[in-house]
C-alpha cells in the first residue's frame, strides 16, 4: 500500500544519515533513529526495572490488606496518565531541573526522555510482575515458612526462581511500552538528527520521527513512504516482543507441573 | 417418546482417545439401571450420549446408533426437546445464581410457560419430590448458590424434574454430599422409577446393589457384562466383574 | 552450619539442665538475628522503591494542580480559546474530545462485546479461531503511532474520509477494539462452565443460556472494561494527530452550535492535541492556561479510571457465587 520506496535495504538500515528533507540528496538511513530508540529505552529500563520489580515484590509479599489494595489502585491510576501529559511534564518540569543540575544547553534530551519513559513503564512492570508473583502457588511459600525461612528468603530463594519467567515477561512488556511510546518521547527528547553522544544530547526515536514528520512529508513521495516503512518496522518489533513475552510465560506453565 | 434406551455398536472418541468401544446395550423402561466401573471407563460419556450433550465436547466423535424411545437421537428434529425429555444430575452440586424459585422455574420458562400459578405449582411439586421443599419454602428467593452442597444437589434434582423427563440420569450424584442427603435422594429415586426410567452411574458399588434393578459393568471403555443386579453381584459370568464387585480393584 | 547447630544443641541442653525458663529454648541465635536484620533491610529497601515511585508522581500532580489553580474555573471549561490560544478556555477541544470518544466507542463497544461473546461462547477451537485470538492480542500491544499510520492509510486515504472527525473516531475505534474484546472474554470466562452445562442439560439453547445466565453475571465486568477504554481514547494524541485533529478550529461560543460544533467531515480540536499544541507550538502561553489544560485532561482521565476501578471493587463485593 504505502511502502517500499526505491531504496536499498542496506541504506535504510545501515546509513547514519537521516536527511529526508534535503533537496538534492535525501537520505533515509535510520541508524540514528534506531540508536535513539535503543538508548532512550535502555536508560528507561535501567531506572524502571529495579524500581518496578522491587515495587512488585513489596506489593506482593510485604504488604497486605488495605495498603495493598490502595497501592494497587495507585499504580493502576499511574498507568492511566496519558502520554501527552508525561511529555508536558518532561518539557515543563524536568527540563528546567535538568538544566539547573547539569548546565546542559537544553533540557530536552536523552536524560529527560529516559526518566519520563521509566515513569511510564514502571506501572506495567509492577502489575505484570505482581501477577507473576501471585501465580506462584502458596504451597511454595508455606513449605518455605515451615522450614524457617523469613519473607526475604522466600522472595530471594523461592519466588524469584519460580516466577522468573513471569518477571522476565513483565520486563519485556515494559520494554515494549517504552519502544512504542510516541508523544512523551517526542516532547521530551526533541527532534535531533544525530546520534546522541552524551546523556544530555537530544535524541530522535523511531516513533517521534514519524509523529514529527508525517504532517510535513508530501503525500505519496518517498519520504512519506519511508515513514510508513518505519511504522511497519515498529509494528513488527512490537509483535516480536509480545510473542516472546507470551512464549516466555508459556514456558512457565510447561515447567510447573504442580 | 418412550423411555426405552438402546445403544447399538456405539463407539465414542475424543480426538485420538477412545472413550467407548463397541457398546451395545438396552435399558428397560421404568427401572433403575445401574452402571458401575472404575474411573475413566466411559460411564459419563455414555450418559452424555443419551441427551446429546456430547455435542458440546469439541473433539468428540460418535459412531453407532443411540436410541431413546425407538428414535435415533441424531435423527431427532429438535435436540432441545430431547434434552428436556432427559434429566441430568451431575457429580458436583450446581446451584444457578438465581433464586431457588427461579432455579426450578428455569426450564419451564424456556419452554414457554409463563403463567404464574402454573409455575408456582410446578416449583412446589418439584421441590417436594426432591425432598427440598420443607427446607426452602420460607426462603424461595434465596440465591441458589448460597445453599449447602446437599441442598444444591437436591435443587439440581428438582431442576431436572422440572421439565418432566421420561429419563433421569444421575452421574455419581453422591460423591460430594453427606450420607443423610444421599439416603433421602435414594428414597426419591425408588419412588420416581414408577414414572420414569432411571440411569444411575455410580462408583459406589453398594449403591448400585441397593437401588438398581439391572446393572452394567464397564471397564476401560468397554461393556464387560450386563444383567440383573442380583446376578451381577452374586454370580457374575465374567471374572473381571466378580473381582470388581468384591472390591478387588477400582 | 553443623557446628553452630551443635553449639545450639549444647546450649539448649545445658540450659534445660540448669532449670532455666523454657523461653530461652526459643531465643534466637545470632544467625537468626542476622537473618531478621536482612529481612528488615530488604523490606525497607523495597518500600523505598515504592515510595520513590509513588511520591514523585503524587508531588508532580500536586505541583501541576497548584500551578493550574488560578485558571481553573467554570469559564475555563466553557469558553473557547482566544487570542491565538493564549487566553480563554478549552471548550472547543473539550467538546471535540467528547465527540471523538463517543463516536469511537459507539463503534468499538458493540462490535467488541459481540466479538468477545462469539469468541468465548460459540467459536470452535480451530486454526481460524487461534489466528483471530493471536491477532487480537497482538493488536492490543501496537504502538499508538502505528495506529495513526493505519488510520491515515485506511480511513483518511483509502476510504476517502479525509482528515475528519469520522476518520479520527474510526482510528480510535480500531485502537480500543482489541482490548474491549479481550476484557469481554475475561468477564465471560469468569462465569463458571458448570452454570452453562446445567442450563444445556435442561434443554436451553446456547443463546438462551447466554441471555439468562452468562451475560447478566458478566455485564458488569464487560462495562468496566469499556469504561477503561473511554479514558484511553480521551487521552491519546498520536492516533488523532494526522487523522482529524487540528490545531485550531473556530467553534461557536454560545447556543446549540457550541454543543454540536463539528460535522462528521470536519476537523476537530481535541483536549490531548490541545495540550500538545500549547506545549510545543504556541508561544507566550501563560502558565496557568497551560497547566490548566493539563490538569483538566488528567482529571478527566483519572476520574473515568476511578469510576471503573470503583465499579470493579463494588462488584467484587457483590459476588453471587
Amino acid at each position: 500500500m504505502h511502502s517500499k520506496p526505491t531504496l536499498s535495504f542496506v541504506e535504510f538500515f545501515g546509513s547514519q544519515h537521516w536527511r529526508p528533507t534535503s533537496y538534492y540528496n535525501p537520505q533515509y538511513g535510520i541508524v540514528a533513529l534506531l540508536l535513539g530508540t535503543a538508548s532512550v529505552t535502555a536508560l528507561a529500563m535501567i531506572l524502571a526495572v529495579p524500581l518496578g520489580l522491587g515495587a512488585a515484590v513489596y506489593v506482593s509479599e510485604f504488604c497486605s490488606g488495605k495498603w495493598k489494595e490502595t497501592l494497587k489502585v495507585v499504580i493502576e491510576l499511574l498507568a492511566a496518565i496519558p502520554s501527552v501529559v508525561w511529555g508536558f511534564v518532561g518539557i515543563m518540569v524536568f527540563s528546567p531541573i535538568i538544566l539547573g543540575l547539569t548546565g546542559a544547553s537544553s533540557g530536552i534530551n536523552l536524560l529527560n526522555g529516559g526518566i519520563i519513559l521509566a515513569l511510564m513503564s514502571v506501572p506495567i512492570i509492577v502489575s505484570v510482575g505482581e501477577d507473576a508473583l501471585k501465580a506462584v502457588p502458596d504451597s511454595y511459600r508455606e513449605a518455605a515458612i515451615s522450614m524457617g525461612a523469613n519473607r526475604w528468603e522466600i522472595v530471594y530463594r523461592v519466588l524469584f526462581p519460580a516466577a522468573k519467567n513471569g518477571l522476565l515477561a513483565a520486563v519485556l512488556l515494559g520494554v515494549g511500552r517504552a519502544i512504542g511510546e510516541t508523544m512523551a518521547v517526542l516532547m521530551a527528547t526533541g527532534h535531533a538528527d544525530s546520534i546522541p553522544r552524551s546523556l544530555v544530547d537530544p535524541v530522535c526515536t523511531l516513533t517521534a520521527t514519524i509523529a514529527a514528520e508525517l504532517g510535513e512529508a508530501p503525500k505519496g513521495g518517498d519520504h512519506y513512504r519511508v515513514l510508513f516503512v518505519i511504522g511497519i518496522l515498529l509494528f513488527v518489533i512490537a509483535m516480536i516482543i509480545n510473542l516472546v513475552a507470551d512464549l516466555v510465560v508459556k514456558g512457565t506453565r510447561g515447567e510447573q507441573n504442580v | 417418546m418412550d423411555a426405552h434406551i438402546s445403544f447399538d455398536n456405539v463407539r465414542v472418541s475424543y480426538g485420538g482417545k477412545t472413550a467407548l468401544r463397541d457398546v451395545s446395550l438396552e435399558i428397560p423402561r421404568n427401572r433403575i439401571f445401574g452402571i458401575i466401573g472404575p474411573a475413566n471407563s466411559g460411564k459419563t460419556t455414555l450418559l452424555k450420549c443419551i441427551n446429546r450433550t456430547i455435542d458440546f465436547e469439541p473433539t468428540a466423535k460418535v459412531e453407532g446408533i443411540v436410541s431413546v424411545g425407538g428414535e435415533d437421537v441424531y435423527k431427532i428434529r429438535n435436540v432441545y426437546e430431547l434434552r428436556r425429555q432427559v434429566g441430568m444430575v451431575f457429580p458436583l452440586p450446581v446451584g444457578l445464581p438465581l433464586s431457588v424459585y427461579e432455579n426450578v422455574a428455569y426450564a419451564p420458562r424456556r419452554a414457554g410457560i409463563y403463567d404464574q400459578a402454573e409455575l408456582d405449582e410446578l416449583v412446589e411439586r418439584c421441590l417436594r419430590q426432591a425432598m427440598l421443599w420443607d427446607e426452602v419454602k420460607q426462603r424461595l428467593d434465596m440465591l441458589g448458590t448460597k445453599l449447602s452442597g446437599g441442598q444444591q444437589q437436591r435443587l439440581t434434582l428438582a431442576r431436572a424434574l422440572s421439565h418432566r423427563p421420561r429419563v433421569l440420569c444421575l452421574d455419581e450424584f453422591s460423591i460430594a454430599i453427606d450420607p443423610v442427603t444421599t439416603m433421602k435422594i435414594e428414597d426419591v429415586l425408588l419412588e420416581l422409577k414408577n414414572e420414569m426410567t432411571i440411569v444411575l452411574v455410580t462408583n459406589l458399588v453398594q449403591q448400585a446393589h441397593r437401588l438398581a434393578d439391572n446393572t452394567a459393568f464397564f471397564n476401560d471403555s468397554r461393556l464387560i457384562e450386563v444383567g440383573e443386579t442380583e446376578k451381577i453381584f452374586s454370580a457374575a459370568d465374567e471374572d473381571l466383574t466378580r473381582r470388581y464387585v468384591t472390591g478387588a480393584f477400582g | 552450619m553443623s557446628e553452630s547447630r551443635d553449639q545450639r544443641l549444647e546450649y539448649y541442653v545445658s540450659t534445660a539442665e540448669n532449670g532455666s525458663s523454657h523461653r530461652e529454648v526459643f531465643a534466637p541465635s545470632s544467625f537468626e538475628r542476622r537473618k531478621a536484620v536482612v529481612e528488615q533491610v530488604a523490606k525497607y529497601t523495597f518500600l523505598c522503591m515504592v515510595i520513590l515511585l509513588v511520591l514523585p508522581v503524587v508531588t508532580l500532580l500536586g505541583y501541576l494542580l497548584v500551578k493550574a489553580w488560578p485558571a481553573l474555573s467554570f469559564s475555563f471549561i466553557f469558553e473557547n480559546p482566544t487570542n491565538h490560544m493564549t487566553a480563554g478556555g478549552i471548550w472547543a477541544p473539550l467538546i471535540g474530545t467528547f465527540f471523538l470518544v463517543l463516536l469511537s466507542l459507539a463503534a468499538s463497544a458493540p462490535v467488541g462485546i459481540l466479538a468477545g461473546i462469539y469468541l468465548n461462547e460459540y467459536a470452535r477451537d480451530n486454526w481460524l479461531t487461534r489466528i483471530i485470538n493471536l491477532g487480537v492480542v497482538n493488536l492490543a500491544g501496537v504502538p499508538s503511532i502505528v495506529h495513526a499510520l493505519f488510520g491515515v492509510g485506511a480511513f483518511v486515504l483509502f476510504a476517502g474520509m479525509g482528515r475528519s472527525l469520522l476518520a479520527a473516531s474510526c482510528t480510535l475505534a480500531v485502537m480500543t477494539l482489541p482490548v474491549i474484546i479481550t476484557s469481554t472474554r475475561e468477564a465471560l470466562a469468569a462465569v463458571p462452565m458448570s452454570f452453562r452445562e446445567a442450563c444445556w442439560n435442561m434443554g436451553a439453547t446456547r443463546w438462551q443460556t447466554i441471555r439468562t445466565i452468562v451475560l447478566p453475571n458478566s455485564i458488569s465486568g464487560i462495562l468496566t472494561g469499556v469504561i477503561l477504554q473511554v479514558s484511553r481514547a480521551a487521552g491519546e494524541t498520536a492516533p488523532i494527530l494526522f487523522t482529524g485533529a487540528v490545531v485550531y478550529a473556530r467553534v461557536a461560543d454560545h447556543g446549540l452550535r457550541s454543543f454540536f460544533p463539528y460535522g462528521l467531515g470536519d476537523r476537530c480540536m481535541a483536549l490531548s492535541m490541545h495540550l500538545y499544541t500549547l506545549s510545543t507550538q504556541v508561544v507566550d502561553v501563560p502558565d496557568e492556561v497551560l497547566y490548566g489544560t493539563a490538569v483538566v485532561l488528567i482529571g478527566l482521565v483519572l476520574a473515568v479510571n476511578s469510576l471503573s476501578i470503583g465499579a470493579r471493587i463494588y462488584l467484587r463485593s457483590q459476588k453471587k457465587w
